[in-house]
């Protein structure tokens, strides 16, 4: 008996930054869809968890040449190397082979903190407090993924619940594979410009692939050589120019996370 | 009225006094004992770590303290297997201050972790290609180990002693000293190394990453280097301030100077080998990753003087003071030279721990900075209190230093 062998997948996405208008509707579907908590009084910006973060940045000129640009930051995907994966020490971080997407098991998690400090994204969340909804608001908690506790770490995983009910489905309708927008995750389904693409990059037919190709897409710190699944798309030159040296000169005071 | 507790032939301050000097420390203590309750109970947010300075106080905290720890197993190489008698002087002291070590750095990093009652997962679930795996194994071992080193320094009391069975366990454990020494000093290899792996391996962070041999990035050699150089430095250190507050005469003054020569030759080794990586890395490492080197000293505090004391101040500079026999010969550069060496290896563990994180990787980052909360210094203070007072005990009624009996005698 021979088992037939699935094709293997790449999940990535394509986030295209001249849509993207910073109206954080992808920040909140993820952390309605993954269970993320409703941030303790005393979180900042620095201790509150965000799967997604859109971090807003300008070119550092005066009105009227002034510019600006809405990042969204999820987890990079690492593709080659991942620098979370090898350094966990309780192997509570994995890449999924049939997927490409970098899974984190809080159930296994020490709480360590090793995979933030190695993450070039900060990408990386930590409970620093103890998940708490207040009365009523458990009722909007999502049954298909499980809430974590305080002192371990979380990140974005491409919606992993999601994933899983499409297979579900597929496995129902007698199919083993999902077909092209059968599973998106919920920053891409919540997303009111349309930015963000998602899909196979694989599939060299698909959307997502398509756009990955385009001469204007560039991933986030590509010479560390670590393969992110995620890429940016956009036309405007200033803002592909962000890791060159002057840009990093001139970044001081003008980000807002 | 512990007198007859006391080693023979030597003389401690009275009890009430004993009393005076060990109050403060327990105090202290007690202090970060409660802070630690805190972060047990109610969660890390007691410290002002974030998501972006994962690692603070804390690990800088353990990453030095087992650079100084060092002087244990080194000390037990050097006696054991290299035969150098003279250092027979120091080797109980250098156990002691060894288990404290190690045993600090184990306590504050269960305070340390999100979820202290996942510790057996490691061992459990290893990830055999994580520095930390390594560190985790060989610290918990060696940590074993040197508790075995210093059973019978215990069991030597004077009151123990008078249990025959506790005599000959002693003995027998004597026995296995070389065995131990051997043991010690391949488990610290490793996880000295390792620790410096911790950083040496993080691609994402160009500041600490360095190319390396096979599996081993730069820093793991130059993190056994330098904590090698740090341990005897240490010793001489405390050695000379239990000397200063006890007023007791403890070791004869070549044992300093042994030490001294020993820590200046490793010590012109790492500062030579430390410069070669830093000029790889600026020329090549960094550079290649997209991080010109030059981008990391823009961001103030941190300039160029770290590259400069780290190398010049407290590597080049103590290396020659311990390598001139004149100046090693005079006590007040001999202890300048042992402080530089000491403070030299707590700053390379602050550039690596504090400043990778510091520094922005994303191109739109920000430059951050961290303060330690009051539970994250009263806890580190109460690792220095608890070490204080496992030293104060074992010299009050241990034979920590085996000459200070001649030596006292007029």
């Amino acid at each position: 008996m021979t088992t037939p062998t699935q094709k293997k997948s790449r999940y990535g996405m394509v986030i295209d930054l001249d849509r993207c208008n910073g109206c954080g509707a992808c920040m909140m579907a993820c952390a309605v869809e993954n269970n993320v908590p409703p941030a303790h009084r005393e979180a900042t910006d620095r201790t509150g968890i965000t799967w997604l973060r859109v971090y807003r940045f300008n070119n550092g000129l005066k009105f009227p040449n002034n510019r600006s640009v809405f990042v969204p930051v999820p987890c990079q995907q690492c593709g080659r190397e991942t620098p979370c994966v090898s350094v966990c020490p309780q192997q509570a971080v994995d890449v999924d082979p049939a997927t490409g997407v970098v899974g984190q098991m809080p159930e296994r998690c020490l709480g360590c903190r090793y995979c933030m400090a190695a993450c070039p994204y900060h990408a990386r969340y930590f409970n620093w407090w103890d998940a708490v909804w207040p009365p009523g608001m458990e009722k909007t908690l999502n049954p298909d993924v499980s809430t974590r506790m305080r002192g371990v770490v979380e990140k974005c995983n491409f919606c992993h619940g999601r994933l899983h009910a499409a297979r579900e489905r597929a496995a129902a309708a007698g199919r083993d594979t999902l077909q092209p927008g059968e599973y998106v995750p919920a920053c891409v389904e919540a997303c009111p410009a349309r930015a963000i693409v998602f899909g196979d990059l694989n599939d060299e037919t698909s959307e997502v692939a398509r756009l990955a190709r385009r001469p204007e897409a560039f991933r986030m710190l590509e010479q560390l050589g670590t393969e992110p699944k995620i890429y940016y798309l956009t036309r405007q030159s200033w803002v592909r120019k962000v890791s060159e040296d002057e840009v990093q000169m001139a970044r001081k005071d003008q980000t807002h996370g | 009225m512990d007198r007859g507790y006391m080693v023979r032939g030597v003389t401690r301050s009275s009890f009430s006094k004993f009393l005076m000097w060990i109050l403060p420390w327990t105090a202290l203590l007690a202090l970060g004992l409660y802070a630690a309750w805190l972060c047990f109970s109610r969660g890390l947010n007691q410290t002002h770590m974030d998501n972006r300075f994962a690692f603070g106080l804390w690990i800088f905290l353990d990453l030095t303290v087992i650079a100084l720890g060092a002087g244990a197993f080194f000390t037990g190489f050097l006696v054991y297997i290299l035969k150098k008698e003279e250092l027979k002087a120091v080797i109980n002291s250098a156990v002691v201050l060894g288990f404290v070590c190690y045993s600090g750095a184990v306590a504050v990093l269960m305070v340390d972790v999100g979820q202290p009652l996942r510790a057996w997962f490691t061992f459990w679930h290893p990830n055999v290609h994580s520095m930390l795996t390594e560190v985790t194994f060989c610290i918990s071992c060696y940590l074993a180990v040197l508790f075995i080193e210093y059973l019978p320094i215990i069991l030597k009391n004077r009151k123990l002693r008078q249990v025959p069975s506790f005599l000959v366990f002693e003995f027998e454990l004597h026995k296995l000293m070389v065995v131990l020494a051997g043991v010690g000093t391949i488990l610290s290899f490793f996880h000295q190394g390792s620790l410096g792996g911790l950083y040496g391996v993080l691609r994402g962070r160009p500041f600490a990453f360095r190319e390396g041999l096979a599996i081993w990035p730069s820093t793991f050699f130059l993190f056994i280097l330098s904590a090698l150089a740090a341990g005897p430095c240490f010793i001489l250190l405390t050695t000379w301030l239990v000397s200063k507050i006890s007023r007791k005469r403890l070791v004869r003054p070549e044992v300093f100077s042994e030490l001294g020569q020993i820590s200046g030759i490793l010590l012109i080794v790492y500062t030579l080998l430390k410069t070669v990586d830093t000029l790889v890395w600026i020329n090549g490492t960094s550079p290649a990753r997209g991080f010109p080197a030059y981008q990391y000293y823009q961001w103030k505090p941190f300039g160029t003087w770290i590259l400069f004391a780290e190398i010049v101040l407290f590597g080049l500079l103590p290396a020659v003071i311990l390598l001139s026999r004149r100046l090693r010969a005079h006590r007040g550069w001999l202890l300048t030279a042992a402080v530089l060496v000491c403070g030299g290896v707590a700053l390379n563990r602050f550039v690596l721990t504090i400043q990778t994180l510091a520094l922005p990787t994303l191109p739109f980052d920000r430059f951050l900075s961290y303060l330690p909360s009051w539970q994250e210094t009263a806890a580190f203070l109460a690792i220095v209190a608890y070490g204080v007072l496992v030293y104060s005990f074992s010299f009050r009624y241990l034979n920590l230093f085996p000459q200070e009996r001649e030596l006292a005698r007029p």
